[in-house]
């Protein structure tokens, strides 16, 4: 595999670099070698593992990750690691240019060597001065200075512009306005524009109209559901339990919460504090109570057999894991059993982070629970008056009787609610070090929650640490990751790909980003306005830079293939529950309902015979509950609904940071055949007909415009009446086709018109919405 | 860089060749994530090459059948004969075995010997030692190596199943066959490289098998398996909807295809040209599909000799299949039965499994055989973990320290036997295999070397095989 190894290292020194107007054979000597950008990642590839961060591991009492390892002193003797200015001087460049394979380094056969272009990387750094810099996302960022002095609007184009300048190339031109609408649209609300929006748009002669449609987009409840869609990932939200059996848990209120929290702004260190602390907070309510159900999200175990001590063990993991990819992008998980390999999270730090979870009342095996009720509706305002009534009673003093009567009334209500898991703080179970992660080995040192010793200190407070101070911290200025992790993620959710690509892990073997000081600037920005998630997206999608045609030019494919400099706008397919929504919303299917208990819509019968205890079967929802959008669906851990994971929906058992983006078989047997599908095409039809006007040119031009945004072309027309001319002979002749094709699905057929006449717009509805550009973001 | 070149090279072909003609496909899906290009990406044919060119090591087998005994078998009641556990039944078990082990239901129990509750004999010119109600497959235990010295990590079904499937039991590692397929891709062209199909048996402790076991995890999706399912849409969405006749559904396909050959994305983006290609290949297999799974070309002999009437879903017609599925390419195919969880009743319950799958797992080798495929087809028969040496009531607990299973073809040397368990069945003492081991071998036998089939995730670049794993040299031919 060196190969493939090579070519991705080789794959990032390529991005790394200034994509310049160079040719290969120009001498790179001139250019400046910045350590974190390109000598960080060859060393943290090649040499970590043995000369990093784990004491354990290290090899000849050498660490080449701190800046003490490579310029310090070393034992009487030794030649200097790196003196700087003199590689030959350097022990360090001997070893990675020797031929003798007693001194090669790394060692031969071990799959790390170096390229020879690495290693005159690191020569030219030698050459240089060998300036060391801590790693960049360890480092709390600075508000960088605005590019080109801010002559550009957006602070965004300043510091992409400066980029494109460098590498003498041009942005995008602006993308027509039905691209646009159709672009922001889908990011900022998962749905496409209707034809009213879309005309609406394109007619609007004001110079703001952009904005407008902006903030319209924001403001609607579309967009909380959207955003709670990427989060619900990130935090692993299902409806079950996970392991083994995998049982329902009591849990979409936390879904809610979620939508509700993106809709109304939250700012994100509230936000976070709710989910990580929200029983906690002084001014602790229902509401965030229920946002403390992430500390329920896991995957739990009623197995038979299962040892609780192994189970606790395996609990506090699975929350480092998460709560660390989450907020820090980074992988404390990789210390469940040494330090670190390239960061340097001690394999006791992953304990201290475990222990601030150890409070969290829960049974570690079998006993399921109902949960904390959640009064909504009516019932919500019920029981805010019976809680007035009640304290008016106990501070006039009223008679204990009244009392106990409301309070029965009370609690009889609230039994009829629906429930949801919440945290709720207990005696902390003990916390110790498991040698290589193994939770038999009782001989460990018992820790104390605590946070990441290199980037903070923890000893200095007077009282244990709890949930809420880890909250506090993660969102505080001293914590140099979370700002850069998120905004890095709400990039993507824009562009398509991360600034810093990898987003799960802005570590030593993360990824340098392409624009550092964008990077930065955006996550001091986020801080500075109060952790404003809208105010990021709306800074982002404002931007020339988002306006830009997603058009691929031939020159630039090939400088640019992965659109590193961001010259162009990303075209990517649309997520799982998007490709869902779509269908229903053009269709006009979709149930525009936020909320309430998980939906199944229709699943292929038998999909769930391998679940057992008990054996369980899936009953499609009757009425509005089939036409919700994707994220209601009831997320079944093992077997999640197979028409979103066709389009790479994931299970929710771990952190999913980004989904993989496949285009496969299944998806186009899904698109096809799944009878939600099949249903919407025919609802499309239906409006085909009644609305499209009264001839095959002006129905046709309807279709087009209601899923694509856009009028078919002359040959489009042509292939499409050709099929629908086809198609409406064969029905005419075949009947009970027609018949038994436009009956899928529970909706019964409303349309006038001949069932031959419909069930040849079906098929035409079926292949407009089964197109390529129908599934994609443009 | 040179690599960096060739990948501009698919893309500027891509260009050129125009979406309409369906060039390159998954070569070209893959064009934004760099761990997928060259090797893997066949351009010119559209189908998945995998990323190992060329192969490690001489390939023994081209494809692997696992068969999954799910639940547990109990080793002491099928490949491990244990008298003095017999000598011993009913007496305490010496504490110097279990104390500090970790127990799953027997937690805070007594804990008493249970010896094997059936006779075992010697089969076959080999003499391999197996359970009596084995007797097909002691018909052909010449061709088998049973390895008696298994060893795992997870003592729950659920974590031991990911452990045996993945190496690891944290959720949302790739699964071996995924792995075989991102690394050798697949030989067939309208059937997924990675196949599960599963089973029930007469008992009524069916496991449940989450679909994670079959998952890509964060390999790309493409080398998710695909379940087989024996009723219903044999393919999940693989039938047209009703009304809509093969001809109908290729009339649409086609017009799709055009309009997205003509669609205003076409021109610059090479995901359209493996739109098409997908759609062509979703179209095929709505033909091949029932075509594999329809039976009624099997001759009589053939179904005699599986021990199945035709397609009804038991493990022998998936025996069968797994048989067809081999014959047309795919590279991993594997069988779950689900129903080895003997807590109680393992007497019986061992007798009902026997008649299950005895039959069946024989006629697959010797099919094969007939066949000439046995040599390039590697078998693996076993459960996710064993069962106690100790009773719990009239059955047997979880097991972790020691259990075994079978292989054969593939280049594994036949009627031989490997490794062994303490005297009561306990803990493998001599020539132990761990998971790891066993993964580590059965892609040796692919032709590739477990420490270099890796995919970087999280910054690290993950492996079937995690850390450790050694090839078990010993077992090959």
């Amino acid at each position: 595999m060196k190969i493939l190894r090579r070519e991705y290292l080789g794959v990032l020194v390529l991005i790394a670099m200034p994509l310049m107007k160079t040719k290969a054979d120009e001498t790179p000597a001139a250019r400046s070698i910045d350590f974190n950008r390109e000598i960080r990642p060859i060393l943290s590839e090649s040499c970590f593992t043995c000369h990093g961060f784990d004491k354990n591991q290290r090899k000849a009492g050498l660490r080449l990750d701190s800046r003490d390892g490579l310029l310090g002193d070393r034992p009487q003797g030794a030649k200097p690691v790196v003196v700087p200015g003199h590689p030959e001087e350097s022990e360090l460049f001997d070893r990675i240019h020797s031929d003798d394979a007693e001194l090669q380094m790394p060692p031969p056969g071990k799959g790390k060597a170096l390229t020879p272009a690495q290693v005159q990387t690191i020569r030219l750094w030698i050459d240089q001065g060998a300036e060391w810099k801590g790693h960049w996302s360890y480092i709390k960022p600075v508000r960088p200075e605005i590019a080109l002095g801010g002559k550009a609007g957006n602070p965004i184009d300043a510091f992409l512009s400066e980029r494109w300048n460098e590498a003498g190339v041009k942005p995008s031109p602006e993308a027509p306005r039905n691209v646009l609408i159709r672009r922001l649209s889908f990011d900022l609300t998962g749905l496409p524009p209707t034809p009213a929006e879309l005309h609406a748009f394109e007619a609007d002669p004001r110079p703001d109209a952009y904005d407008r449609l902006v903030d319209r987009l924001l403001g609607s409840p579309r967009h909380g559901e959207r955003m709670a869609a990427w989060w619900l990932d990130l935090v692993r939200f299902a409806d079950t339990a996970g392991y083994h059996s995998d049982n329902p848990r009591n849990i979409w209120p936390y879904r809610d919460y979620v939508i509700d929290a993106f809709t109304r702004n939250l700012p994100f260190d509230r936000f976070t504090a709710e989910q990580i602390a929200g029983d906690l907070l002084p001014d602790a309510d229902t509401r965030t109570r229920v946002g403390s159900g992430y500390n329920r999200l896991l995957q739990t175990t009623e197995e038979g057999g299962a040892q609780a001590k192994e189970y606790i063990a395996k609990y506090a993991s699975d929350r480092v894991r998460n709560a660390s990819t989450v907020w820090l992008g980074s992988t404390v998980g990789c210390a469940e059993c040494h330090d670190h390999k390239y960061d340097p999270f001690r394999s006791k730090d992953f304990y201290r982070f475990a222990a601030f979870f150890a409070d969290i009342d829960e049974a570690s095996i079998g006993a399921r629970e109902r949960g904390m009720p959640v009064p909504t509706g009516p019932a919500a305002q019920s029981v805010a008056d019976l809680d007035a009534e009640i304290a008016r009673c106990k501070a006039g003093g009223g008679d204990a009787g009244q009392v106990a009567v409301l309070e029965a009334i009370k609690a009889d209500l609230l039994r009829s609610q629906p429930t949801t898991l919440i945290s709720r703080s207990a005696t902390p179970r003990v916390t110790r070090i498991l040698a290589r992660g193994n939770w038999m080995d009782d001989s460990g040192e018992v820790v104390q929650p605590g946070l990441p010793s290199f980037l903070a200190s923890s000893e200095s407070e007077s009282r244990p640490l709890n949930r809420l101070d880890l909250a506090s911290w993660v969102t505080s200025r001293d914590n140099p990751l979370t700002a850069r992790v998120y905004v890095n993620r709400l990039w993507k959710l824009c562009f398509g790909q991360g600034l810093s690509k990898i987003l799960d892990d802005l570590g030593s073997q993360g990824e340098w980003p392409t624009h550092p000081h964008l990077l930065d600037w955006l996550a001091v920005e986020f801080m500075d306005s109060g952790w404003d998630s809208r105010h990021m997206i709306r800074l982002m999608v404002t931007s020339n830079a988002y306006k830009q045609a997603s058009r691929i030019s031939r020159d630039m494919a090939e400088r640019d293939p992965y659109n590193r400099l961001i010259a162009r706008q990303a075209r990517f397919r649309l997520d799982a529950e998007m490709v869902r929504d779509n269908a229903l919303a053009v269709s006009g299917l979709l149930v525009e309902k936020v909320g309430g208990p998980s939906v199944k819509p229709y699943q292929p019968e038998g999909y769930w015979d391998a679940l057992n205890f008990p054996v369980r079967t899936w009953e499609a929802d009757r009425g509005e509950s089939q036409y919700r959008r994707g994220l209601y669906t009831f997320w079944q851990r093992t077997f999640p609904h197979p028409s979103l994971m066709s389009f790479d929906a994931p299970s929710r058992e771990e952190c999913t940071a980004e989904r993989s983006r496949s285009n496969i078989p299944q998806q186009a047997l899904a698109l096809l055949n799944d009878p939600s599908y099949v249903e919407a095409s025919r609802a499309l039809a239906e409006r085909i007909v009644a609305e499209g006007g009264p001839d095959m040119p002006s129905k046709m031009a309807w279709a087009f415009d209601v899923v694509l945004s856009r009028r078919p072309s002359a040959d489009e027309a042509r292939v499409v009446g050709a099929l629908y001319e086809k198609h409406l002979g064969e029905f005419r002749q075949d009947q009970e086709s027609a018949k038994s094709f436009l009956g899928v699905g529970q909706r019964s057929v409303t349309s006038g018109v001949g069932i031959d006449e419909l069930a040849a717009w079906t098929s035409v509805a079926r292949t407009i919405l089964n197109l390529h550009e129908s599934i994609t973001r443009p | 860089m040179a690599n960096d070149r060739d990948h501009l090279q698919i893309q500027r072909r891509a260009f050129l060749g125009q979406a309409a003609r369906g060039v390159g496909s998954m070569a070209l899906a893959s064009l934004l994530n760099p761990q997928l290009t060259r090797a893997g990406a066949d351009a010119s044919s559209g189908k998945w090459a995998g990323v190992v060119h060329p192969l490690h090591r001489t390939p023994r087998a081209k494809r692997v059948i696992f068969l999954s005994m799910a639940g547990g078998p109990s080793h002491l009641e099928t490949l491990d004969f244990k008298p003095e556990l017999l000598k011993r039944d009913g007496q305490p078990m010496p504490e110097s075995f279990t104390k500090g082990q970790p127990i799953a239901q027997l937690q805070g129990q007594q804990l008493k010997c249970l010896g094997p509750q059936h006779t075992f004999q010697k089969f076959g010119k080999s003499g391999q030692e197996l359970c009596s109600l084995f007797p097909h497959l002691g018909a052909v235990s010449d061709e088998i190596c049973i390895v008696r010295s298994l060893v795992t990590e997870a003592i729950n079904h659920d974590p031991a199943h990911t452990f045996m499937n993945t190496g690891s039991t944290v959720s949302g590692r790739p699964s071996m066959g995924s792995w075989v397929t991102y690394g050798l891709g697949s030989e067939s062209e309208d059937l997924p490289g990675f196949v599960v199909l599963t089973s029930t048996g007469r008992g009524g402790q069916n496991q449940p098998i989450a679909s994670r076991q079959w998952h890509s995890g964060f390999l790309p999706s493409q080398f998710q398996g695909v379940q087989l399912r024996g009723k219903g849409d044999p393919v999940l969405y693989l039938t047209s909807p009703p009304g809509v006749t093969r001809e109908r559904q290729g009339e649409v396909i086609r017009s799709i295809n055009t309009l997205n050959a003509m669609g205003p994305m076409a021109e610059d983006d090479p995901e359209v040209a493996t739109r098409i290609a997908q759609y062509e290949m979703a179209f095929r297999m709505q033909a091949s599909v029932p075509g594999l799974m329809d039976l009624s070309g099997e001759t009589k002999a053939t179904l005699d000799m599986y021990g199945t009437p035709g397609a009804d879903g038991s493990f022998a017609a998936n025996c069968l299949l797994a048989r067809r599925l081999a014959e047309r390419g795919v590279r991993f195919i594997q069988l779950y039965h689900r129903d080895w969880d003997h807590h109680g009743g393992i007497k019986n319950d061992i007798k009902l499994k026997a008649e299950e799958v005895d039959r069946a797992s024989a006629a697959l080798i010797t099919d094969l055989k007939q066949r000439g495929m046995l040599d390039e087809t590697l078998i693996v028969w076993g459960g996710e973990f064993g069962r106690t040496p100790m009773a719990q009531g009239n059955g047997r607990d979880h097991h972790i320290k020691g259990f075994s299973m079978w292989l054969a073809g593939g280049g594994i040397k036949g009627g031989t036997s490997y490794g062994k368990t303490d005297d009561f069945g306990y803990a493998a003492v001599e020539d132990i295999v761990h998971v790891h081991d066993l993964h580590a071998t059965l892609l040796n036998q692919l032709g590739v070397d477990h420490k270099r089939l890796v995919y970087r995730f999280q910054g690290r670049d993950f492996r079937l095989t995690d850390v450790s794993g050694r090839v078990v040299n010993e077992i090959l031919a």
